[in-house]
């Protein structure tokens, strides 16, 4: 489903990611983690084109990322959500959820919204559709994030920490939601410091490192058993509380 | 001294309203002009291509720098010379006002669009759109918002500078207040009924900017 081989990038003469590979069948859920500055969101932007890269390759769905004709294609199949929320503010929630469809797939209106009040009732936002974003809490935000991504029909869903712009008490309300579609049998990559989450929904765990995948792991295997020095530094600073 | 008698400004008020009018149409004009050439002049301002972005900042700069004054005296000398032409004070007044304004509108359409974050753009290619199609639907809905009431302010003021058309005989409405006063000997009466004319219309005018203002959601 997702091929991403060799993938590397650097920033002037900085190396942000080590020719990286990794694939990723239809169905699973990989999270990938690690310290800040190792990669990781810079890898996910890779497989929808929001970064590009300097070597190797990435194919989606038999698609090349970088032939930008493909890539075209290959976005409006690829939903992401972004740690920093991104609603349109001057948009209402439904509104926000039906602009992809009505603009790139010429889809009408009544069509869109119809669409737009199944998917807020899936993310239990249903009596918040007519409110603007600065309405909404954060955690109803990204949820309402995560319906307008799934309004373009995705083969694939990109989460970049999703849940790290959110208060506490909103964490676990959107990482409900993806634990649903995960168990719906949605592709996604998700990029979390939510251990929990990883522990309970992943398939395979990538932990990153100063721009290289240093394991691709089980869950279990990786919480319990990590192979190299840096994951169990990693995870004993992370777990630690 | 004697009485202020305000009966000059009625009886003369069709003089002075042709001289108003004059104001309005080139303001109007100056308007138009700045916000189209400002709007394509940003977007070269904010091209990914150097010497492009570069060349507009040195038009943003030059007239920034310089007193409209000037521009309107040698827009008024230089046009003639280029076109081989006379063209009139009011067309010249025109070309200076709408080139002078480019470059205020430019700045205040480029900081608009600047304000809005470019995550916003990220979100709406990601989910399939060009970026231009982000632009069009996600970022100029918002950045106009934004910006609109700093264009009608700056439009407010470019109305208020249309008096300085005088150096080019142009009459406005200071101008024919001038003449008329002048020609009346009545001073004070003359220029306190300009001052109250440019106060209505400015003050109403930016009473309107704060409505305008406050009324965008965020």
């Amino acid at each position: 489903m997702i091929e991403i081989r060799d993938v590397s990038k650097w920033y002037g003469s900085f190396q942000v990611l080590k020719s990286c590979s990794v694939s990723i069948a239809r169905r699973e859920v990989i999270v990938v983690c690690g310290p800040s500055g190792s990669g990781k969101s810079t890898l996910i932007k890779c497989v929808n084109g929001l970064e590009t890269f300097d070597k190797g390759q990435v194919i989606v769905d038999g698609l090349k990322v970088a032939d930008k004709a493909q890539l075209r294609v290959l976005q409006r199949r690829i939903g992401m959500v972004f740690q920093s929320l991104e609603l349109y503010p001057h948009l209402t929630a439904l509104d926000n959820i039906c602009l992809a469809p009505m603009v790139v797939l010429n889809r009408k209106r009544a069509e869109a919204e119809a669409r737009a009040m199944a998917l807020l009732a899936r993310v239990g936002l249903t009596d918040h559709a007519l409110k603007f974003p600065a309405q909404l809490s954060g955690g109803q935000q990204q949820r309402v994030a995560i319906a307008r991504s799934l309004a373009m029909d995705p083969v694939v869903m990109l989460f970049d920490e999703p849940t790290s712009a959110l208060d506490p008490e909103m964490i676990n309300e959107v990482l409900d939601v993806m634990s649903d579609l995960a168990r719906d049998g949605m592709t996604m990559i998700v990029v979390t410091h939510e251990m929990g989450f990883a522990r309970r929904v992943a398939n395979r765990i990538i932990f990153m490192d100063e721009g290289e995948i240093v394991e691709t792991r089980q869950p279990e295997e990786f919480f319990t058993a990590p192979q190299s020095d840096r994951a169990r530094a990693f995870l004993s600073k992370i777990l630690a509380h | 001294m004697s009485e202020l008698d305000f009966n000059v400004v009625v009886r003369n008020l069709p003089y002075l309203w042709q001289g108003l009018q004059l104001s309005f149409l080139l303001a109007g004009l100056a308007i138009g002009g700045g916000i189209l050439c400002g709007a394509m002049l940003a977007v070269l301002r904010m091209s990914s291509i150097k010497p492009i972005a570069w060349l507009a900042a040195c038009y943003v700069n030059f007239f920034r720098s310089v007193p409209l004054i000037l521009i309107i005296f040698w827009i008024y000398f230089l046009v003639p010379l280029l076109l081989g032409r006379a063209t009139g004070p009011f067309l010249s007044a025109v070309i200076a006002f709408s080139l002078f304004e480019t470059a205020y509108y430019c700045e205040i359409i480029r900081a608009g669009v600047q304000s809005i974050p470019r995550g916003q753009i990220n979100a709406g290619v990601a989910s399939g759109m060009t970026r231009l199609q982000a632009m069009r639907h996600i970022v100029m809905p918002q950045a106009f918002r934004n910006m609109t009431p700093i264009l009608l302010t700056q439009s407010i003021i470019l109305f208020q500078d249309t008096s300085l058309v005088y150096v080019v005989t142009l009459r406005d409405f200071m101008t024919s207040v001038s003449t008329v006063a002048n020609q009346e000997l009545r001073l004070v009466e003359l220029y306190l009924f300009a001052a109250a004319v440019y106060f209505v219309i400015c003050f109403t005018g930016s009473r309107f900017v704060n409505r305008v203002g406050g009324g965008f959601r965020r």
